[in-house]
């Protein structure tokens, strides 16, 4: 068996990277990648490569060789030609891929997690600065155990009442309506959502729903329905608790580690 | 002679420096001379008054930045020139402190051109800031003569205090350069930063505004407006950054001047000093982004919103693009270094280990540059469940990125290890124990950082904030100081089988160094957007309304855009103060050689 150039050897490599992430990750081990999240690791993949066989003198004139004879060498002719019309070809069919209109809405960036405004309302009522603003019935966890189970079974009888048609019964956001919404629910088990906002930022997404969204968080397409209209304050409250402590996770505060 | 040779440069650095200092004379009176008019704003012709605001604050940043960060480490190495009584590192030294001045001049005009832009477009404003900040200004103008004068005696007197008590004088005037700079840096983040975040702090850190929150009257003492919420946290990341933004420009000059060199003594000397850069950009890299995450942390603090806004929200691509940068810095850095190992005999004994060491860096950026919420069509997200991919969606998460940082931090240590040991043998007898110590420490501290961030994704934010990511910086900063330590005293008196073969680098590695410099100031350009469009539609956060008709935040791309001709013009002129640097040097060769021909003829 002939041994294998450098260069090939990075070919293969390349080549590995992608059928790991294309089909292994995507399809083995979880759920398909979306396409830039491949094109961005392939391109670092490429740097890493680079890098690699760049560093020395040798091994970069070694990594060229098989470039410099295909352009060069009047015995490789042919090689040459077919690669001068396939690489091309190539770029043509992954160009047209690109820029041809597909059924399906482009890849679109979005702000997941919005900014709240500086003061919380409940419908014309100010509640307070949004950042000081807590949850009234959060002491009782350690003040009245009893009061605060009722409160978070209160929670639960809203949540299954009005929220699991779309962020679904184990709060993972695989509701009966979800697969019909873009964006899709949010999916509470996702250890990024409840732990890094405050009780009162999820009490503003809430009340005032899609609607409420700010001006930066385009597009403005969520389904999220005001709840403001149709809950009182205190079970907006409620489901907070009850969404915290059905998955374990507590919302964020601010310094109270430090002390 | 020694007038003529030095007499094109200086005649320039002095009249720049005039021209600063007289645009500075002019401008400051008229600022506080600023009756509080009805004109609240006035409209910048052609690009309009944010883009001519921002591109004079920015360029004015880079040069200054440059200025303040060359001064802290040329006083060093002309210390360590004095310790080991090595010309070389003095000469080094000087050079820095020559480029300080070209660069020196445009700070100050740069400053002024800014100071005029304010003044003339936004008038009201700056009524508002000197009303609050002006005894901080005067003390400001006090602060600028106290560096311009001692960075004048610190270059012009370098060649004259050479004697041994002189010298001595000569590095307190080094000393004492480093604290103007330092407190004149310190007086402008106050300005800056209060208007991000016009609040002081109680015991427990919690934000009090210091204004009357109908009236927006000032209530606060002067320091309660300099000692604001996220002052400190600027000061010292700006302080790191400087160190770190001044070597990767002297990096990229002497990568300039080695790739321009004819002589293997040019080489030698400028690869030395590419190398000299490149070391101490990555001394300032590596706790640059600990300085940066504590301000971070300190203006979710501050305003909830406001640090939503940032990694969350409307900024949050921008910090992709900024994982992005520092992933290419690392990458870059950790490349040179390698490349060093080429010109080291003995160097290749660690070459096996490089596709490792490539493969744990590249993996880490891989993370650190995922974001949380992914670009994907409407099919990949239902695909995924959401926008957050089930496996790599933990990577969006900063328990995972803080820990891959600090892998990368340590991968990038090792790399420096290693080039420190190439050539060289130690000759302790415990040299074995010694590399099992060390290694023990890194697989310790690489656990613990692993674990550490695994455990991070369980417990609650604040706890992970404020507790598992410092622990995790002071596992990293650990492991930096101890092996130092050991690895210093097992090579104290090691063995060299070979000399580092200076000038004997690949061009590709040179390119390397400058192209360092341009994502650390393309760096600088999009951290500068971040931390002032932070304040949206304010001029002082929650106090002063922009009601200008720039009074909303540019689009990423349209930033991008702006901050690309700030780098493009900041390179012209640091290639044009470059370029003068050589066109003394070879007036300089050129009369060296006429007087060697003079001798000649003489005999």
């Amino acid at each position: 068996m002939p041994k294998l150039s450098l260069f090939t050897k990075c070919v293969i490599l390349f080549a590995a990277v992608w059928l790991f992430l294309e089909f292994f990750i995507g399809g083995v081990w979880s759920v398909p990648l979306p396409a830039s999240v491949i094109g961005m690791y392939l391109g670092l993949i490429l740097v890493a490569i680079l890098v690699h066989v760049s560093v020395e003198d040798d091994r970069f004139r070694e990594f060229l060789r098989p470039i410099k004879e295909t352009l060069a060498d009047d015995k490789r002719r042919t090689r040459c030609t077919v690669l001068f019309v396939l690489v091309p070809l190539v770029m043509l069919v992954f160009t047209f891929s690109k820029v041809s209109t597909k059924a399906e809405a482009p890849a679109s960036v979005r702000i997941a997690h919005p900014a709240p405004p500086d003061e919380l309302t409940y419908g014309d009522k100010v509640i307070g600065p949004i950042q000081e603003v807590e949850n009234p019935f959060r002491h009782l966890e350690k003040d009245d155990k009893d009061a605060f189970r009722a409160h978070a079974e209160n929670g639960r009888r809203v949540y299954y009442q009005n929220c699991f048609y779309c962020h679904g019964d184990d709060l993972d956001g695989e509701g009966h309506f979800a697969h019909g919404l873009n964006p899709l629910p949010a999916n509470f088990q996702d250890p990024g959502i409840i732990p890094n906002f405050q009780e009162s930022f999820f009490f503003w997404r809430i009340s005032k729903g899609g609607p409420g969204l700010p001006p930066s968080a385009t597009p403005w397409d969520s389904a999220m329905p005001v709840w403001e209209d149709y809950l009182t304050e205190e079970e907006i409250w409620d489901v907070i608790i009850f969404l915290s402590e059905y998955t374990g996770y507590k919302p964020r505060t601010f310094g109270e580690a430090a002390h | 002679m020694r007038s003529i040779r030095n007499s094109s440069k200086n005649r320039l650095a002095l009249l720049f420096g005039l021209l600063a200092i007289y645009l500075f004379l002019v401008v400051v009176p008229v600022a506080f001379t600023q009756d509080a008019t009805d004109t609240e704003y006035r409209a910048f012709p052609k690009i309009g008054s944010r883009n001519a605001a921002w591109i004079a604050a920015q360029l004015h940043l880079l040069f200054g930045s440059f200025i303040l960060g060359v001064p802290m480490f040329a006083v060093v190495i002309e210390y360590v020139g004095m310790r080991t009584k090595d010309k070389r590192y003095d000469k080094m030294a000087q050079e820095f402190i020559k480029l300080c001045m070209g660069a020196f001049s445009t700070t100050a005009l740069m400053g002024g051109v800014l100071v005029f832009v304010l003044i003339w477009c936004y008038p009201k404003v700056m009524n508002k800031m000197t009303g609050i900040f002006g005894p901080t200004m005067i003390f400001y103008v006090f602060l600028f003569f106290g560096e311009t004068f001692t960075l004048y005696l610190y270059s012009y007197g370098w060649d004259r205090m050479q004697g041994k008590v002189s010298k001595m004088w000569h590095l307190f005037l080094g000393v004492l350069l480093n604290v103007f700079g330092t407190a004149i840096m310190f007086v402008s983040n106050a300005w800056l930063t209060y208007q991000t975040s016009p609040a002081t702090m109680d015991s427990r850190h919690k934000p009090i505004p210091l204004h009357n929150e109908e009236t927006g009257e000032f209530i606060g003492t002067l320091w309660q407006a300099v000692n604001n919420f996220t002052w400190m946290p600027v000061n010292i990341h700006r302080l790191i950054g400087n160190v770190a933004f001044g070597g990767a420009i002297v990096g990229a000059y002497a990568a300039f001047r080695f790739l321009v060199a004819k002589t293997k003594e040019d080489k030698a000397h400028y690869d030395w000093m590419g190398y000299t850069g490149n070391f101490i950009a990555l001394c300032g890299l590596i706790p640059l982004p600990f300085a940066g995450y504590w301000l971070g942390r300190d203006i979710y603090k501050f305003n909830q919103t406001m640090g939503i806004n940032m990694m969350g929200s409307l900024f949050s691509w921008l910090f992709i693009i900024q994982a992005v940068m520092i992933g290419v810095l690392f990458i870059g850095a950790n490349y040179y270094l390698w490349s060093g190992m080429t010109r080291i005999k003995g160097g290749e004994v660690y070459a096996r280990l490089r596709p490792y060491m490539v493969g744990i860096i590249v993996i880490c950026v891989a993370v650190w540059m995922t974001p949380r919420t992914l670009i994907a069509t409407a099919g990949e997200k239902a695909a995924m469940g959401g926008p957050n991919h089930p496996l790599i969606g933990y990577f969006g998460l900063m328990t995972a990125k803080n820990t891959v940082v600090n892998l990368i931090i340590l991968t990038t240590f090792l790399s420096f290890l290693f080039y420190r040991r190439s050539g060289k043998t130690p000759a302790v007898g415990w040299r074995k124990a010694g590399n099992i110590i060390i290694s023990g420490i890194f697989g310790l501290a690489v656990a613990a950082i692993v674990t550490i961030g695994l455990i991070g994704f369980k417990v609650e934010t604040d706890f992970r904030v404020e507790v598992l990511t410092p622990v995790q910086v002071l596992i990293a900063l650990a492991v930096l100081i101890l092996v130092t330590a050991i690895d210093l005293i097992m090579y104290r008196k090691a063995m060299r089988s070979s000399d580092i073969n200076w000038g004997q680098m690949s061009d590709r590695s040179q390119y390397v160094l400058i192209l360092l410099a341009i994502t650390f100031t393309s760096l600088m350009g999009l951290m500068g957007y971040a931390r002032s469009g932070l304040r949206e539609n304010w001029h002082i956060f929650g106090v002063m309304p922009d009601t200008s008709p720039d009074a909303f935040t540019p689009l990423l791309a349209d930033a991008v855009n702006v901050i690309a001709v700030i780098i493009v013009i900041f390179f012209a002129l640091v290639g044009f103060i470059f370029w003068i640097g050589l066109w003394g040097d070879k007036k300089k060769a050129k009369l060296a050689n006429l007087e060697a021909g003079n001798a000649v003829g003489d005999d």
